[in-house]
């Protein structure tokens, strides 16, 4: 047998291992989680997209005009999880929820805590709360929860 | 248009874990069972496309050793779509329209069983604003849910239809993974997983592969007495911004029932790609089904092998019409989260 050490090596990891550009309109919406702000794009027709979309689904356009939403919305759907698996960032209770910033004509995904399902209905406030060390990530808002 | 048929249709059985079985010992036997069925060999078919998913291998091309499971000597016309295999038969449609080739074999596969489904179809969404929060795709599916139960589009009574029928039609199907019976009590009584859905609302995680041939109108004849022709095929996206949709308006469906004239075909048969319970009854008003039997094989609540369901449903409602003195079948595919990307395929039996 041949001894270990004389083995050729290369480390394999099974993961996204390159990083990506966010591109002009995004990282723009990705520095202002920084400052705590939330952006959407503003359409031709006055719809406001958010989070910033690069372009308008319905009339194609390309977007650029930046219009700051929320941080309060309204949720507009919810899946409610009482037993989070392994990959999910919360571990309480929580649920993936759209929610329809103020200021916003569409919805954002993200997570809503600190409650329970029977808290939660199509129409209630949620605010967003933010991460304490920011990586222009999405998760730079760290979830929504209920409006006092 | 040139005349498209499906000839042949071969469906691996559904496994709960497939074990040591790797993806080319899936396809072999179902590519092979069709050969033998229609009495040809790799040599009769000008174009080959396969549909299936890197992410659940893990690894970059990994479709390619699905090709060990065909004969590639003579070098052959290939093609891959990173997608239901639903959508390799509408690559190959479109192969035998330009006139490139006249028939084709198409295979999906897929083996859940190895990994974390949630996890992986996560990281298959928009990599900015949703992969990174890892929605899994029954609750992104709980939140349509929750949107067509609160308009009342869809009721809680529908959707215990739906997983019951489909029980009961796993009968009619050889292959299917589930056949246990379930209950409204049962249904009700169990855990959700997502809220509002259960576990009794969503697939069972599977493996499986499946593999059709497809021919134009003149070599149709070569293969088989009973082509079934593919009289309109239509699929259309719609935006990957989930929370700019209206997830109780179809509208990518619509636009292909009008595109389809689907509104002056009255269906004999239906198969849908209805991962969840609430996507049945949903899908059956949009598409105007409510007196159309639909999902005879008990449908992915049975048996929902990633990348061959959406063929599934085609092949099924094939089979169908192949074996039933029936004229006109529907099948649908479906592809993204929240029924987002959707073809149609209206089959016709000529008589």
């Amino acid at each position: 047998m041949s001894d270990q050490k004389d083995l050729l090596r290369a480390p394999f990891e099974l993961a996204y291992n390159y990083k990506r550009s966010s591109g002009p309109l995004m990282s723009k919406f990705f520095d202002a989680l920084a400052e705590q702000k939330i952006l959407g794009t503003k359409s031709s027709t006055g719809k406001v997209y958010a989070p910033a979309a690069e372009f308008d689904p319905e009339t194609h356009e390309s977007l650029s005009d930046l219009v700051e939403v929320g941080p309060g919305g309204v949720i507009e759907s919810f899946s409610w999880i009482e037993e989070p698996k392994h990959h999910h960032l919360i571990k309480n209770p929580f649920a993936f929820a759209l929610i329809k910033l103020d200021g916003a004509d569409t919805a954002l995904l993200h997570m809503v805590t600190e409650c329970n399902e029977a808290d939660l209905k199509i129409g209630s406030r949620v605010t967003a709360n933010w991460s304490a060390t920011m990586e222009n990530r999405i998760t730079d808002i760290k979830f929504f929860t209920l409006e006092k | 248009m040139k005349k498209v048929a499906i000839v042949g249709y071969a469906q691996h059985p559904i496994l709960e874990n497939a074990g040591a079985l790797n993806e080319v010992e899936l396809i072999m036997p179902v590519v092979h069972q069709l050969f033998d069925e229609l009495g040809i060999s790799q040599n009769n078919i000008d174009f080959t496309c396969s549909g299936s998913c890197d992410y659940l291998q893990g690894a970059a091309f990994a479709f390619v050793e699905g090709l060990s499971a065909i004969q590639t000597n003579p070098p052959i016309k290939e093609s891959h779509v990173e997608m239901d295999a639903a959508w390799a038969m509408y690559e190959s449609m479109l192969k035998i329209q330009m006139g490139d080739a006249d028939t084709a074999l198409i295979y999906g596969f897929g083996k859940s069983s190895p990994g974390r489904l949630d996890s992986i179809i996560s990281l298959q969404m928009d990599p900015y604003y949703i992969s990174p929060l890892w929605p899994d795709r029954v609750s992104l599916a709980a939140i349509q849910a929750r949107v067509l139960l609160e308009k009342n589009i869809v009721t809680p009574e529908q959707m215990i239809t739906a997983v019951i029928e489909a029980r009961t039609n796993s009968k009619n199907n050889k292959n299917a993974l589930v056949t246990e019976l379930v209950d409204k009590e049962a249904y009700l009584a169990s855990e959700k997983i997502s809220s509002p859905l259960n576990e009794f609302d969503c697939p069972p995680i599977s493996d499986g592969s499946s593999a059709m041939i497809i021919a134009s109108e003149e070599k149709a004849y070569d293969f088989t007495d009973q082509p079934i022709f593919i009289e309109g095929i239509d699929h259309r996206i719609e935006s990957s911004n989930i929370g700019s949709r209206d997830l109780s308006k179809p509208t990518g469906i619509l636009a292909s029932i009008e595109q389809l004239k689907l509104e002056k075909t009255n269906f004999d048969v239906a198969e849908l790609h209805t991962q969840f319970s609430h996507e049945v009854p949903y899908l059956q008003s949009v598409l105007n089904l409510n007196d159309v039997p639909t999902n005879l094989s008990g449908g992915p609540l049975v048996g929902n092998v990633m990348m061959c369901a959406g063929l599934d449903a085609i092949g099924k409602t094939y089979e169908s019409l192949k074996s039933n003195d029936l004229t006109n079948g529907l099948a649908h595919a479906s592809s993204g989260p929240c029924l987002q990307h959707n073809m149609l395929v209206h089959l016709e039996k000529k008589s």
